[in-house]
């Protein structure tokens, strides 16, 4: 246990600095370098990432693969301009390199100077376990084969099976010209399984997963692999009994957890500071507006123990808080890096994350969910003359400007006269964002978040992230079926 | 400025035979090995001003190893001797933790390519920050101009990348090349009351000569976008639908998805069991050209070594083949068709119309411009997606249309196509005209 309490800086600089032969001197000519002109704010971004993935097709481990990936950021910050170099050689000849084209950004003039290092107080929301070493390589197949054995066992339909395991353990470090230095070591683990079930020449298939920011044990308490591996099946018989899904405006329940990806979409991103600054949002200047009814209240919060949103801080050191989006019903915060919320006039919230040291960070979501609300569950759908129940979703995608948004139904019922009906075909669910929370009529007392098998890709940078919300009615949203 | 610590060709070929040796020392009965180094760079105007201006340098080299039919793989951003032999030795410790699977295994050497001809892939292109920022600034200020109603933009972004990309394996194949590629994208937002609309166009080459010229590109950004205003919502009914070019390739995509060796292995295609059933209208064929010269998905050979060439994939709308790599050919008991890695340029005949040949040929209809999501069922072949688009009436644009959906069954969709324009457009690996689909239900209010 004792390695588990290693502090994450002196983690961060026993194995990437003093292993590279870089010294502090050498950060602070690097950063001195790029304080050039008008330079606000220059910072280095550190990281080595090694990511393992095990693969089970037709009951066997096929394919173990291993990756490791070390690199420097270097950014020059002036205004609203930003510079940006990366190398993947953490060594002193690249870092001042990189620092000479990101610097290219700035005007001629003065210099700036490097303020001393100052530790910041950060969180320990996960331990920095090493996820790859946490279970042994014959255990990590073996744990793969008893999902596949339990996906076979759970039905005789059942005629294909896929699951993956995929751990990450990534040291992060960040120093920036404003005295930050601050190092975050981040496990993250998951588990996907699918299942492929075939009846009478009718094929479905069933997805299920789960992970977070902890070692491999966390699929092994309580069965949680199994249990993966029948909801998967569950899911595809589901299917199975599927009929066309209605088309057109129509009442949606929406279940609670991973459903919460309507909020990731309808408003998470249209409330990212970077889109705001710039009024290419369609939530652009309406801070204090009314923008849902008075039972929704969202935040997105990056300090959940353990799970896959989460981070002790973000990816400029900034520690992550828990951010209120909308309080009953009003816009009330934007998720800021620390550009757009100096450039905004606001504190940044530790939402700046970037997909690795070659990208640039930006306003990016970690957990976002709305709170529960005072109803039954049952009580929602029976409130339900004629409408859809969604209790699973696929992706989703929004157009931030004109707040257009889908999000995909891959295991949703009719509701008949308050009652679940047949199955349907999935279908993908359109709405406007800045009025779907409008519509929200009913909001469950069954907070829950997802599994933790989120990823959201922005500008082409992808980053785990979480979600979650109570069961909700919804009146009126448009179901893309044949039916 | 990054071309002196650039590793080319050469370099690359000496890490990976280097990798392979050491596979083969260490007591890999076969290796595998790929390298690629690149440098690029992008900068975006946004408001007639600078926003980034990123300098890009990535290199990386994957191994696997066999032992027996034992597989292990792993990958490295560090190609210098130490990480090297890491990485070599990391494959071999996860391949004895691998099942013995008889499908694994290097391609088989009879079809390792020989004559490798050269694609016309590299251009580079040496553009300076300051001129790249230029071409940028002209092209959003294109955009910004066309109407006083574009308010405000995401910019206007240029990038440039230009690298080596090398293979080699234990049956003795080891080759590389040097590719580019070049693009310049533009988007900005108009605004009618309280409504805004967002749209966007691109360009992208191999050769900066094959690129559009900066203003036009910015011209038809902005067109597109303002276009979009004062749009509405449909009311639910059957149509037809005509896909522009450039979304029309997304359905020959979710072909190439479906006929996949993975897919059809794990029975996850709709298509499973359709060699030889008619897919399309008899008219209809689509060719798979891999060495057309500067092609998007050009390759003389795949990501296994294995020789690509012409053949006919869809021929009078009857499906002719999979899409093979060696692993799944094994396992389906055939042969690879040289696509381990993917599709290399699939051209699409077409039925003679140009584009406003096809709105009249619909009548009324709608032209869908934006698609959005993931509603693809690989397995069913279940389509619904969002969209946005035009009302179409009398073989004209009516009025702009979005927050509505499009849903259909791919199989019933691909039968149903009635046209291909001669529009086609080359940004991408599908060469392909719009298509013209008999009908599909449309869901608004």
């Amino acid at each position: 246990m004792k390695d588990m309490n290693i502090e994450p800086l002196a983690l961060a600089r026993s194995t990437i600095l003093d292993a590279a032969g870089i010294r502090d001197q050498q950060l602070t000519a690097a950063l001195g370098s790029l304080l050039r002109g008008d330079v606000d704010l220059a910072d280095l971004y550190f990281q080595v990432s090694r990511h393992e993935s095990w693969v089970l097709e037709d009951g066997v481990v096929r394919e173990g693969a291993y990756s490791i990936e070390q690199g420097v950021g270097v950014r020059a910050v002036a205004g609203d301009k930003t510079g940006f170099a990366y190398s993947d050689e953490i060594i002193a000849p690249a870092l001042s390199h990189a620092a000479g084209a990101a610097a290219a950004i700035a005007r001629q003039g003065g210099q700036g100077s490097v303020q001393a290092w100052q530790q910041r107080s950060s969180h320990a929301l996960y331990l920095p376990v090493d996820p790859l070493g946490s279970l042994g390589d014959e255990d990590k197949v073996a744990l793969l084969q008893s999902v596949d054995q339990a996906a076979r066992a759970a039905d005789p339909r059942v005629r294909q099976v896929n699951a993956s395991l995929v751990g990450v353990h990534e040291i992060v470090l960040v120093c920036a010209s404003d005295g930050t230095l601050a190092a975050d070591v981040r496990p993250l683990v998951r588990m996907s399984v699918s299942v492929i079930v075939e009846h009478e020449g009718r094929r479905e298939q069933g997805h299920a997963g789960g992970g977070g920011r902890t070692g491999y044990g966390f699929f092994v308490e309580g069965e949680r692999a199994l249990g993966y591996a029948r909801e998967a099946v569950r899911q595809a018989l589901v299917n199975l009994e599927s009929v066309a899904a209605p088309a057109g405006e129509l009442t949606v329940v929406l279940g609670p957890g991973w459903p919460g990806v309507l909020l990731h979409e309808a408003i998470g991103h249209g409330l990212e500071g970077d889109f705001n600054r710039k009024g290419t949002s369609a939530f652009a200047g309406r801070i204090g507006e009314e923008v849902a009814t008075e039972h929704c209240t969202v935040v997105d919060d990056g300090t959940l123990p353990n799970r896959r949103g989460s981070l002790n801080m973000d990816d400029e050191g900034t520690p992550t808080s828990c951010t209120t989006l909308i309080e009953n019903g009003r816009l009330r915060g934007y998720m800021q890096d620390r550009t757009n919320a100096r450039l905004m006039g606001v504190p940044a919230t530790g939402n700046g994350r970037r997909q690795s040291f070659a990208h640039l960070p930006m306003p990016r979501m970690t957990n976002t969910y709305m709170l529960p609300g005072p109803h039954d569950p049952e009580e929602i759908i029976a409130s339900v003359p004629r409408g859809i129940y969604a209790r699973n979703f696929g992706g989703g995608q929004v157009d931030i400007t004109s707040g257009k948004f889908v999000f995909s139904a891959s295991e949703a019922y009719l509701i008949e006269n308050g009652r679940l009906g047949a199955p349907i075909r999935g279908a993908t669910l359109i709405g406007d964002g800045p009025t779907v929370l409008r519509r929200v009529s009913m909001v469950g007392n069954d907070l829950s978040l997802d599994d933790g098998i989120g990823t959201c890709g922005k500008d082409g940078q992808s980053v785990p992230v979480g979600v979650g919300q109570p069961t909700l009615r919804v009146d009126g949203l448009t179901v893309g079926g044949t039916g | 400025m990054s071309e002196s610590r650039q590793r080319g060709v050469e370099e690359l070929n000496s890490v990976i035979a280097e990798a392979l040796a050491l596979a083969s020392r260490l007591g890999a009965s076969q290796a595998e090995a790929s390298a690629s180094a690149g440098t690029g760079l992008s900068v975006t105007v946004r408001k007639r001003e600078v926003e980034t201006l990123e300098h890009h340098q990535d290199q990386g080299l994957g191994v696997t190893v066999y032992l027996g039919q034992k597989k292990g793989s792993a990958s490295t951003s560090d190609l210098r001797p130490a990480a090297v032999e890491e990485t070599v030795r990391k494959a071999l410790s996860l391949a004895r933790f691998g099942a013995e699977d008889a499908a694994a295994g290097l391609a088989d050497p009879e079809r390792l390519a020989t004559d490798i001809p050269d694609l016309h892939l590299y251009h580079p292109w040496a553009v300076t920050p300051a001129g790249a920022i230029e071409i940028a600034t002209r092209c959003e200020a294109a955009a910004l101009d066309t109407d006083p109603r574009i308010d405000n933009s995401e910019g206007a972004s240029l990038s440039t990348y230009a690298g080596s990309r090398c293979y080699g394996n234990s049956h003795g194949f080891l080759a590389g090349y040097r590719d580019s590629q070049h693009s310049l994208s533009c988007a900005v937002i108009a605004r009618a009351g309280a409504q805004m609309e967002r749209d966007y166009e691109y360009t992208v080459a191999r050769d900066p000569a094959g690129l559009e010229d900066a203003e036009a590109v910015g011209r038809e950004a902005g067109r597109r976008t303002v276009a979009r205003l004062g749009s509405v919502k449909l009311g639910t009914r059957k149509v037809p639908v005509l896909f522009p070019a450039r979304l029309a390739r997304g359905l020959v995509g979710h072909l190439v998805g479906a006929i996949s060796g993975g897919s059809i292995y794990r029975r996850s295609s709709f298509l499973v069991d359709s060699i030889d059933t008619q897919l399309f209208p008899e008219w209809l064929r689509i060719d798979e050209l891999p060495h057309l010269h500067g092609g998007q998905s050009s390759a003389a050979y795949d990501e296994e070594g294995v020789a690509t060439r012409d053949r006919v994939l869809v021929e009078d709308g009857v499906l002719r083949g999979y899409m093979l790599g060696s692993y799944y050919a094994r396992k389906l008991g055939l042969q690879s068709t040289g696509n381990a890695g993917g599709a290399h340029n699939l051209v699409v005949n077409d039925t003679g119309q140009d584009f406003d040949g096809l709105l009249r040929e619909m009548g009324s209809g709608l032209l869908v411009t934006e698609l959005m999501g993931h509603g693809v069922n690989a397995v069913t072949g279940d389509y619904s997606r969002g969209a946005a688009g035009f009302w179409v009436e009398q073989g004209k644009l009516a009025y702009p249309v979005s927050e509505i959906t499009i849903a259909g069954n791919l199989r019933d969709m691909y039968r149903q196509i009635i046209a291909v324009g001669n529009d086609v457009d080359r940004r991408g690996g599908v060469l392909c005209g719009s298509v013209l689909l008999e009908q599909m239900t449309l869901a608004g209010s």
